[in-house]
This record gives C-alpha cells, sequence and structure tokens, in this order.
C-alpha cells in the first residue's frame, strides 16, 4: 500500500514530526511505500540542513534525510509556507526539495492513504 | 496562483476530499493556510467538501476587521469560492449552537449539518485533511 | 474510518470532538499526549470506557511508556505499537487526524 504523510509542524516543539517518522519507517519496514512526505506550515523547518541537536539528541532533519536516500522518499517542502519562514533552497537538508501545494493534493488523489500529523 | 495551471496529475481520479476546518482565524496560522490548500485543491477537479466545526465556524464571521492586528483579512476569500466551483459548504449545527451563532453571522451560504449528517459525511470521504 | 487524537484531553478539546463524531464501529487512535486519557483514574477515562461500546479503541504503547502510563491502561483500550498504528491505517478505507 501507498502512504502519503503531511507533518504540520516544526521539529522538537512538537512530537509531530518523530511520530510521523516512525510511522514512515514502519510502514517501510513492513513493506509498504512512503514516496512522498509533505511538509506544510511550521514543518517546513524540518527541512534545514543548519541545525545541529545535541549529540544525544535525535537529529530530526537527517533522519528524515536518511529515510529519502535509503528508501527513495521524496521530501517536498510547500514553497508559500517556506517562503514565509525563511526556508530556501540553499539552507536545504539533503533529499528535501521545495515545491508547490499542488504536490500535496497528488498524495491524496494519488496514493491509497494520507495521514496527517501535527500540533 | 501562478502554479495552478500545472495541477492537473494525468490520472483523471476523482476523490472526495473533505477539508475540515475547526480552529478560529488569525490565533494560529491553521485557518489561512488550510485555505490556500483548497484553493490549490480546486484546481485538480476533485470532490471538495470545505466543514467548519469546533472554534472554526469563527473563520466564517461577517465583519471581521483585521487593520488593528496588522494581518491579512482572508475572509472574503470564502466568498470567492464558488468561483472556484467550491461549492459543498457545511457547519456543524452544534458548533454553531454553542457559540451563540446562527447562519446569518456567517459571511457565506453553507449548509447547515446535525452530528449525525456530519459523521456520516465524513465517513464517506476518500481524504480527510483537518487545519 | 480511523480517528487519530494527539492531544491531552485536559488541554483541548479534540478527543471529545472525535467521540461526537465517529459512527458506530470505527476506531480511535489514541497517540502522543492523547494516550494519557486511557489511563486509570484521569478524568477523561469515564468517556473513554463509554466510547468503547461502541468504538474501537486503541492506544499506541510507546506513547504510553515514555509517559510512565503503560502500567495504568484502561481495560478495553488495545495497545498497539508503530507497526499496529501502520496496520490499522492500511485496514481502514480513511483516516481523520484530529488536530
Amino acid at each position: 500500500m501507498q502512504f502519503g504523510i503531511l507533518v504540520n509542524e516544526g521539529p522538537y516543539t512538537h512530537q509531530a514530526s518523530d511520530t510521523a517518522y516512525l510511522f514512515a519507517r514502519t510502514a517501510i519496514e513492513k513493506g509498504h511505500k512512503v514516496p512522498r512526505v509533505f511538509f506544510y506550515h511550521d514543518g517546513v523547518n524540518n527541512s534545514t540542513r543548519l541545525a545541529t541537536p545535541p549529540q544525544d539528541d535525535r537529529n530530526v532533519s537527517a533522519r528524515w534525510s536518511k529515510l529519502a536516500a535509503d528508501h527513495g522518499v521524496d521530501l517536498v517542502v510547500c514553497v508559500a509556507a517556506a517562503q514565509r519562514r525563511g526556508i530556501s533552497d540553499d539552507i536545504l537538508a539533503p533529499g528535501y526539495r521545495i515545491s508547490g501545494l499542488g504536490q500535496l493534493v497528488e498524495m491524496g488523489i494519488q496514493y491509497d492513504r494520507l495521514v496527517t500529523f501535527g500540533d | 496562483m501562478s502554479d495552478m495551471d500545472e495541477m492537473d496529475d494525468g490520472s483523471g481520479i476523482i476523490k472526495k476530499f473533505m477539508f475540515l476546518n475547526r480552529k478560529a482565524p488569525h490565533g494560529t496560522v491553521y485557518a489561512l493556510e488550510g485555505l490556500e490548500v483548497v484553493l490549490i485543491t480546486a484546481a485538480f477537479d476533485q470532490d471538495v467538501s470545505l466543514v467548519f466545526t469546533d472554534d472554526g465556524v469563527f473563520q466564517l464571521m461577517k465583519g471581521i476587521d483585521t487593520k488593528g492586528i496588522e494581518v491579512k483579512d482572508f475572509s472574503k476569500t470564502y466568498r470567492a469560492l464558488e468561483g472556484y466551483d467550491i461549492e459543498k459548504l457545511y457547519v456543524d449545527q452544534a458548533s454553531m449552537d454553542a457559540r451563540g451563532l446562527t447562519e446569518d453571522d456567517l459571511i457565506v451560504d453553507v449548509t447547515v449539518l446535525s452530528v449525525d449528517e456530519m459523521a456520516n459525511l465524513m465517513a464517506e470521504q476518500d481524504v480527510v485533511i483537518s487545519f | 474510518m480511523l480517528h487519530i487524537v494527539n492531544k491531552s484531553a485536559a488541554e483541548r478539546s479534540s478527543l471529545e470532538s472525535c467521540l461526537r463524531m465517529a459512527t458506530k464501529g470505527s476506531a480511535v487512535l489514541l497517540i502522543e499526549d492523547a494516550v494519557y486519557a486511557a489511563t486509570n483514574g484521569n478524568a477523561a477515562a469515564a468517556k473513554i470506557q463509554a466510547a468503547a461500546a461502541d468504538l474501537k479503541i486503541y492506544a499506541l504503547g510507546p506513547d504510553l511508556a515514555a509517559r510512565g502510563m503503560a502500567g495504568r491502561v484502561l481495560d478495553g483500550v488495545n495497545v498497539v505499537d508503530y507497526g499496529g498504528f501502520v496496520d490499522l491505517v492500511a485496514e481502514h478505507s480513511n483516516c481523520q487526524s484530529w488536530l
């Protein structure tokens, strides 16, 4: 089955991105596909490569990048939400790309399920 | 709306999308950015229902004036939705009652649904996105 | 339909809104801070137990454990791991996150 995932909050302040990541990783481990994760609202803040969390904490941005590299997950950051919050191409972590809201709607149309994680 | 022309995904699939608005405007960004998703979805020719429950009904208030808080007044956009072929607007009767509101207080024409009607409408959707 | 709730019932009305709209036979999964509602002695426990007559109630085990609540789960609430979460989404034709 194909799952689309919508992440509406940034890292660390809310658990949303962690829960979404663990859901996505587990779905893939169980043989499902997660072709795309869409980051909206403050969720766009997950995409920066400038975050440097302490060594003993998880790196939320980087583990999404690794999931993308290992399993071909398309990490899409909403352009309008990103522009509002100062997220641009030059600070994106690996595996993320900035695109339009149409990419979110496409997940709803094309995939079997769309699961939202937020505040 | 510069990116609206590219919005045909080519699959020919039409799904039932419900956008469920449960939050008041201005206190958080969800109402405004939620509306932006609704407008984009309209360009994909999907079966869209726009629903307002809980504090989400406050988004539709007449007489909104945001000059004093220096943010964009997007409430007029709800009146433009018809032009995007988004004609299914629903509000929850109980949410209106709990806030002392009637249809006359709202900026657009809506269909008022009972809890059971709303629950059934939600259950029959393919995709529910809640803001 | 699968309903997902993530906020404490003491902080938000999302659990109440969810239970109001969930049709008979549908499933409710409590995650993150919503799991407290599914524990013994919580003020929201009576609501969960009443709802369990018509709905299937699940709580995410890792979130219970992370909050020291693993040993306090109400009878009638099914504890699932992330794999169970994925299964619930797959088994139901649609889902709604009550944010």
